[in-house]
């Protein structure tokens, strides 16, 4: 930064300076922005608070109140006050969305966050360095690949690797497990763990990436302390690994938790819900009952409860990092 | 011995580590490898499959080795797809957005880190919450007001929509960024008689590059893999995206195993390709916004 070495200058030029009185009005001016709101940096919000009103503020009210409307998208909406809310209360493939959610976020937080947490400081602490840090990035690429692809992209291939007469039952059948071969989307059984594991494929490599990447942040030292010790590896991964990288854990089961409410275009490519609503989700629902069934009033409430659904979650996330973080510092 | 060829830069350690003696290490190395494996072996089914004939598909099933290179279910794809124009479309709707959410993020992130303007506490805030929304909340509004106004089912309406989502994140990032931007830099531009608009320019700018290049390679990943939005927008050939086409050609007839996989392979290179160019500075990037 060669700027800085100017910025020890002022002091010395201001009394050099022909009039006073000019460089006075600038120096208070240059403290400005240091402080609190020129005026004119609202200015520089307005290109981007107009387009924020445009497509998210005003949109997100304009749903809100349909939620209390009956309306098909043309003519006006209809005010029917809570009667969408009670209908939500009363739909069966309301429930079994959101209750595929909890589903969801097994599939997409909790088993990657674990996996991921176990593969990471297994490829950082031994593979790394017990064979080369090329092989360890190496395998990360690998296990990481499937989160650069559209995930519609994935949706459609794992659709055709899971037909009837697919990839997977052709593996099955090769085998010897003939007799496991089914239509794994296609049964209401199998449906749902069917999806729940894709989804464990496409979302595993985010947390070993970003795990791997927090664990070059931590102190080697630690661990050479703890070997010296006598620590085994299971200890210095409970003791030191686990606690140092908490505030990424945090990260990602929180960035993981929000896309896993959010869920829709691996549904929408697999199975667009079915068989019988096994595996459909609130955003496909949503959806659905949008642009299929032509009522937006009732649409706009799941919506609704969606949005209102990620906003506690996350404020529930953020209030236990703030509670772990100052037990941190108690200790 | 062997362990001091592979690992010389430790060899000062003298404490046995039991990942560095026989089996174990082994051990560890095959799990992960398999992990490894197990999740590129759809890609391999899939490559293999996009340049099988269909004779050869009805014959052996999905496992069996080709008898020959089949290039026909690629061809196949490339022409009913229009993939071209797809192309073209994703390119210039992710290009767009990239750049154009880089500006916004940058412009509000100034009056929020620079400006400090009253209440940004409460507008950071809001923008986080943005960034949040399902999209199913805005879409039916936003689709509405699209057919109103003449933008239904055209590249540009996504380019708006994406241009304001992505740079919701842009500003809480940057705005983060910037105000911890150093002081002295800021008063000695402005001391030399420099405005603000001239100090964003000049001063501000050159010293987050690096940081928007990170974001505009996210904005630009992350538009390419959109779909929600582009499915309920984009309806027709001239304006759908890479994903769109394939997602819009499953389960039609023309569509045989081939051809399906072809066209999954086709629709995944670009991605896979974009990401083997900028992979160090998207996980450099990852890391970035990792730790807050």
């Amino acid at each position: 930064m060669p700027a800085t070495t100017t910025s020890a200058a002022p002091g010395a030029q201001v009394p050099a300076h022909p009039t006073a009185a000019p460089a006075a009005a600038r120096r208070r001016r240059s403290r400005h922005p240091a402080r609190t709101g020129g005026l004119v940096y609202w200015l520089y919000l307005l290109p981007g608070g107009a387009l924020f009103a445009a497509v998210i503020g005003g949109p997100f009210v304009a749903s809100v109140y349909l939620s209390f409307t009956k309306w098909s998208g043309v003519g006006d909406p209809r005010w029917v006050g809570l009667a969408n809310y009670d209908r939500l209360v009363h739909d069966e493939i309301f429930w079994t969305s959101f209750k595929n959610t909890v589903a969801m976020v097994v599939a997409m937080v909790v088993v990657p966050t674990l996996l991921g947490l176990l593969i990471a400081a297994v490829l950082f602490d031994g593979v790394g360095r017990s064979f080369h840090p090329r092989v360890a990035s190496g395998l990360r690429a690998a296990i990481y690949l499937p989160q650069v692809l559209p995930v519609v992209v994935a949706g459609i291939v794992w659709g055709w690797i899971l037909r009837p007469d697919g990839a997977a039952n052709a593996v099955l059948d090769a085998v010897g497990l003939g007799a496991l071969t089914q239509d794994w989307l296609g049964s209401p059984g199998t449906a749902l763990p069917t999806v729940m594991l894709v989804m464990i494929w496409v979302q595993i490599g985010y947390p070993v990436v970003i795990f791997m990447a927090a664990l070059q942040r931590v102190d080697p030292e630690l661990y050479e302390a703890a070997e010296l010790d006598g620590a085994g590896w299971l200890l210095r991964f409970r003791h030191i690994t686990v606690p140092q990288i908490r505030p990424e854990t945090f990260v990602v089961t929180l960035t993981c938790t929000i896309a896993a409410l959010k869920v829709f275009a691996p549904v929408y490519a697999l199975t667009r819900g079915g068989p019988d609503n096994v595996t459909n989700v609130p955003s496909y629902f949503a959806y659905y009952t949008f642009f299929k069934k032509l009522n937006v009033g009732y649409g706009s409430a799941i919506a609704t409860v969606l949005t209102l659904l990620i906003v506690l979650v996350t404020l529930a996330f953020l209030r236990l990092q703030r509670a772990s973080e100052q037990a941190e510092e108690g200790n | 011995m062997a362990d001091a060829v592979l690992a010389p830069q430790r060899t000062v350690r003298a404490a046995p580590d039991r990942h560095r003696r026989g089996a174990a290490r082994w051990l560890v190395l095959a799990a992960v490898a398999l992990v490894a494996v197990l999740t590129l072996v759809p890609f391999a089914i899939m490559v293999l499959n996009a340049f099988k004939s269909p004779s050869d598909y009805s014959n052996g099933g999905p496992l069996s080795w080709p008898s020959g290179l089949y290039t026909d279910g690629l061809v196949n794809y490339w022409r009913t797809s229009q993939y071209p124009l797809k192309l073209w479309n994703s390119v210039v709707i992710s290009g767009s957005v990239a750049v154009a959410a880089v500006v916004v993020s940058l412009l509000n992130a100034y009056a929020i880190g620079i400006g400090r303007v009253r209440g940004r506490m409460s507008i950071v805030a809001l923008f986080l919450l943005a960034n949040m929304l399902p999209q199913e909340t805005i879409v039916y509004p936003l689709y509405y007001a699209a057919k109103q106004l003449g933008l239904y089912n055209t590249r540009l309406s996504v380019i708006i929509i994406f241009t304001v989502v992505q740079s919701a994140f842009g500003t809480y990032l940057l705005a983060s960024v910037l105000g911890t931007f150093p002081k002295a830099l800021l008063e000695a531009a402005a001391l030399d008689g420099a405005g603000h608009w001239k100090i964003l320019w000049r001063i501000v700018f050159p010293n987050v590059r690096p940081t928007l290049s990170v974001l505009l390679i996210f904005f630009f990943v992350w538009t390419w893999n959109e779909f929600f939005i582009p499915l309920v927008m984009l309806v027709d050939n001239s304006t759908q995206t890479v994903p769109l086409a394939l997602a819009a050609l499953q389960g039609d007839r023309l569509m045989d195993a081939p051809t399906t996989n072809a066209g999954a392979l086709v629709s995944l290179l670009p991605a896979v390709a974009f990401f083997l160019v900028f992979q160090r500075t998207l996980t450099r990037g990852v890391t970035a916004g990792a730790v807050k």
